[in-house]
């Protein structure tokens, strides 16, 4: 997209859809990257039910399309930030599941030496900055982010997730007047995946999450989150505009979780019904599989590909239950940045 | 009559200003609204409007003074018919200073005592902490919680639900509101049943929108009703702080008593299990800091009940300190309906006589096992529950150590500022004579709480640290 002064009219629009042809090797590496947030919560969830996670614990499973669509069409300069619901958020951004698994089991070769948990963890390296417990913050932090573009003019865009639930704080409004108001490179991503723990959406929000700028003159756009391509398509176009110095723009990526809300939620306010619909007939994954097939790829190819991410996640499974706990010195270490007299 | 026309203050913090210019001569007709005259200030030159509408008679000070003293006359203004001749002597001092701070009787505390009674009691005053400042202890309210003969053993979150629901059903503007309070039960259950019960306008499910739904609870107890605000923990309730203490805790003040904030914010409070560093603290010492908030913290499903009973019934805003890790404890509790345990009375839930252990919420109960410890070691200690944090029952900590002569306080929060350091201000200034010892604090360490399974267990306080400190304050360790 040209650099231009004028705005898009924020004009919000509803379920696009995209017309791409993707190449074998596409989906192939956008397969992969779902698949292994698939195993890794699964194995996460397996690990929490033999004690050794503890504390809350929330599962992406369903909502594999949404991270990994976006992150594909991402630059490397780009930053992200999201909620408690971070695994996949960091696998995506490349960290390492090993690294990640042990700071689930509470371990000193986790990404925050133990002392984060399932909730809080952060990488500099690959541009990740948490991981964090209070709802509505990632879209105040992300707007901080992308600040910094911003004044260093870096060309970076800030990526900020945060739920349904989320949208309704008040920080969130908030920080959409301030990204408009200074034309901030933050796209606000609303992970709808149609409840904030029991609360359904429809009993949560008035009007639509993503036109909710619309009063700022931001943008904003609901995607179907369970095809990868949609998801990918919508990113792609959103970075472009922001990137191009536009200001923030909202994608309401319509999605939902398999799991409970974290995993001590039995979900009673749902039916099993609903769930199995988007399970059955929605996948994101099952989905891509079948394109990946009847694109001609070969089942057993598939397998190879199953085989690895088995692998690697039983590799970090190993790794953060025979990787030790922090020593005890660690408890009175990084409260403050030490400085010299 | 005459009018004076006073220098005025031109911001909050402006005691005295020059008289730069006058606009208006004697003999000039003034409307009100009219300029009169130009005033600078340490920051701006302003201008002084007329608030009433007559004849300039007089100008007291002339174009030019420096230094005029807020309120000082400086100009008379005359109505209708009256000429010069009727401004008499005009006094040209300023109002008096009125003091800040209530006076002091005396620099020795004034401990108020009757003596037979376990605990002492006195009667119930309405506000404490303004004693204390003034130098006076005053004893707890009353209170004869043996009476309450009948019981029976629930959890402390069946408590704090049946507290609720007996105050709903006693009193209809009584509401409940917070995230997934109605048709989830509660994040942890404590509201389970209620919905069914009272319906869904008086139990309420909000958006997650802490701040928001906070402030429209303090407006709707200024406007006459009383609601129940629950903070799914009170990690979440600092999305709402401002209105904690700017909204609830100050109104009835700067409405110079007119209209209150009756209002239970609650939730649970402390450590859960290992749930990290953003969703695990101790908020006892944040809203005991501020003064219009009471700050109540049951540790059994006793204190629960017949507390929150107070503080739904209190005309007060009221800070509910609650804690997890008690919600499945199972105690006995009074089954009367007015079991309400007075606000501002600590209880003494064992009493011994070599040393005083103070705690509140889950410590209580960490600092019984630790007399139980002690006890086989050949030390008797006294544990207090506190119950209140706020107004805080000073006289039963301060008999007990006049009686033990040595103090130890637990709580689960951070050392600085803690409520430790409260009570150890209170036992340096009334108790110091009688201390055999230095005071000891058990506190959480002095870092964020670590997720590790290790690290989470040696930040917390455990009954070992109790016993350990008990121990060394007897100088026996
Ligand atoms: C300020 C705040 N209030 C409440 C909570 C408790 N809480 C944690 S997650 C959650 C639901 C959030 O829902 P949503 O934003 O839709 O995200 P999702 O969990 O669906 O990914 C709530 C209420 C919290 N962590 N922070
Ligand atoms: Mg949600």
């Amino acid at each position: 997209m040209a650099k231009s002064k004028t705005k898009k009219p924020a004009k919000s629009k509803a379920a696009s859809n995209s017309a791409s042809n993707p190449s074998i090797d596409e989906m192939k590496e956008l397969y992969r990257e779902m698949l292994l947030i698939r195993r890794f919560e699964e194995k996460a969830g397996q690990l929490y039910g033999m004690g050794l996670i503890g504390g809350f614990c929330h599962l992406y499973i369903g909502q594999e399309a949404v991270v990994t669509g976006i992150n594909s069409v991402q630059q490397k300069q780009d930053t992200v930030v999201t909620s408690y619901r971070d695994h996949a958020h960091m696998l995506a951004c490349g960290m390492d599941p090993k690294g990640i698994m042990a700071e689930l089991t509470g371990r000193v070769t986790g990404y925050s030496r133990g002392k984060g948990g399932s909730m809080h963890m952060f990488s500099k390296e690959e541009n990740f900055f948490g991981g964090h417990g209070i709802v509505g913050a990632s879209s105040s932090i992300g707007t901080g982010l992308g600040f910094a573009h911003k004044y260093k003019k870096d060309n970076g865009v800030a990526i900020a997730y945060g739920g349904d639930g989320a949208s309704n704080q008040g920080q969130v409004a908030e920080c959409y007047n301030m990204a408009a108001l200074w034309d901030l490179p933050i796209l606000y991503v609303i992970e709808n995946n149609q409840y904030g723990m029991g609360t359904s959406v429809s009993r949560s929000s008035a009007g639509s999450l993503y036109k909710r700028g619309e009063g700022y003159g931001i943008p904003g756009e609901q995607v179907d989150g369970m095809d990868v391509f949609t998801v990918q398509a919508a990113a792609r176009q959103a970075l472009d505009y922001v990137r191009s110095g536009n200001g923030p723009y909202i994608l309401e990526v319509m999605t939902y979780r398999y799991r409970g809300h974290s995993m001590s939620d039995p979900a009673k306010y749902r039916s099993k019904d609903e769930v199995n619909t988007f399970k059955n007939d929605r996948d994101p994954i099952a989905m891509i599989k079948g394109m990946m097939v009847d694109g001609g790829m070969a089942e057993d190819d598939i397998k190879v590909i199953d085989k690895e991410i088995k692998e690697i996640v039983a590799e970090a499974a190993t790794f953060a239950q025979e990787s030790p706990e922090p020593d005890a010195h660690e408890l009175w270490t990084d409260v403050l940045v030490e400085v010299d007299a | 009559m005459p009018t004076n026309i006073l220098m005025p203050a031109l911001s909050p913090t402006m005691t005295e200003g020059n008289l730069a210019k006058w606009l208006k001569s004697e003999g000039d007709t003034v409307e009100a609204g009219d300029v009169i005259a130009e005033i600078e200030t340490d920051k701006a030159t302003m201008e002084v409007e007329a608030v009433d509408e007559g004849v300039l008679g007089k100008i007291l000070i002339s174009e030019g003074t420096q230094a005029v003293a807020v309120n000082t006359p400086i100009a008379v203004l005359l109505e209708d018919g009256e000429t010069a001749n009727d401004i008499g002597e005009v006094d040209a001092a300023p109002a008096a200073d009125i003091p800040c701070v209530p006076e002091v009787q005396d620099s020795d505390s004034v401990t108020q005592t009757s003596n037979d009674a376990e605990q002492h009691a006195g009667a119930t005053i309405e506000n404490r902490d303004i004693l204390y400042a003034q130098g006076v202890i005053i004893e707890p309210p009353p209170f004869d919680e043996a009476s309450f003969t009948d019981t029976e053993e629930v959890t402390v979150r069946v408590a704090l639900r049946d507290a609720m629901a007996e105050e709903m059903r006693r009193d209809g503007d009584v509401y409940l509101m917070g995230e997934e309070v109605a048709e989830y039960n509660g994040a942890y259950k404590v509201s389970e049943g209620l919905l069914d019960e009272f319906g869904a306008k008086r139990v309420i499910d909000t958006p997650i929108t802490e701040h928001g739904f906070a402030g429209l609870a303090v407006g709707s107890a200024m406007n006459g009703l009383k609601p129940i605000v629950e903070f799914m923990t009170w990690n979440f309730g600092m999305q709402a702080i401002d209105h904690i203490i700017n909204s609830a805790g100050k109104t009835l003040y700067m409405a110079g008593g007119q209209l209150g904030c009756p209002i239970v914010f609650r939730g649970p409070n402390g450590a859960a299990s290992r749930v990290g560093a953003q969703h695990s603290q101790c908020y006892a010492s944040w809203y005991a800091h501020v003064p219009g908030l009471h700050v109540l913290a049951p540790w059994s499903a006793a204190d629960a009940k017949g507390l929150m009973k107070a503080a739904i019934r209190d005309p007060n805003p009221v800070v509910f300190l609650e804690n997890e890790m008690l919600y499945g404890e199972k105690f006995d509790v009074p089954t009367d309906e007015d079991f309400v345990i007075p606000i501002g009375r600590a209880k003494i839930e064992r009493s011994g006589a070599d040393v005083t252990i103070v705690a509140y919420s889950i410590m209580v109960g960490k600092a019984l096992e630790a007399a139980k410890a002690l006890e086989a070691e050949g030390i008797d200690a006294e544990v207090i529950n506190l119950r209140t944090i706020r107004p805080l029952d000073r006289f039963t900590i301060l008999e007990s150590v006049k009686k033990t002569n040595r103090i130890v306080s637990v709580e689960e929060s951070w050392p600085f500022s803690g409520i430790g350091a409260e009570i150890a201000a209170l036992i340096g200034e009334h108790a110091f004579d009688y201390l055999d010892a230095p005071l000891a604090r058990v506190c959480a360490k002095d870092v964020p709480l670590p997720y590790a399974a290790n690290l989470e267990a040696l930040a917390l306080p455990q009954t070992e640290h109790i016993v350990n400190a008990a121990k060394k304050v007897c100088y026996a360790d």
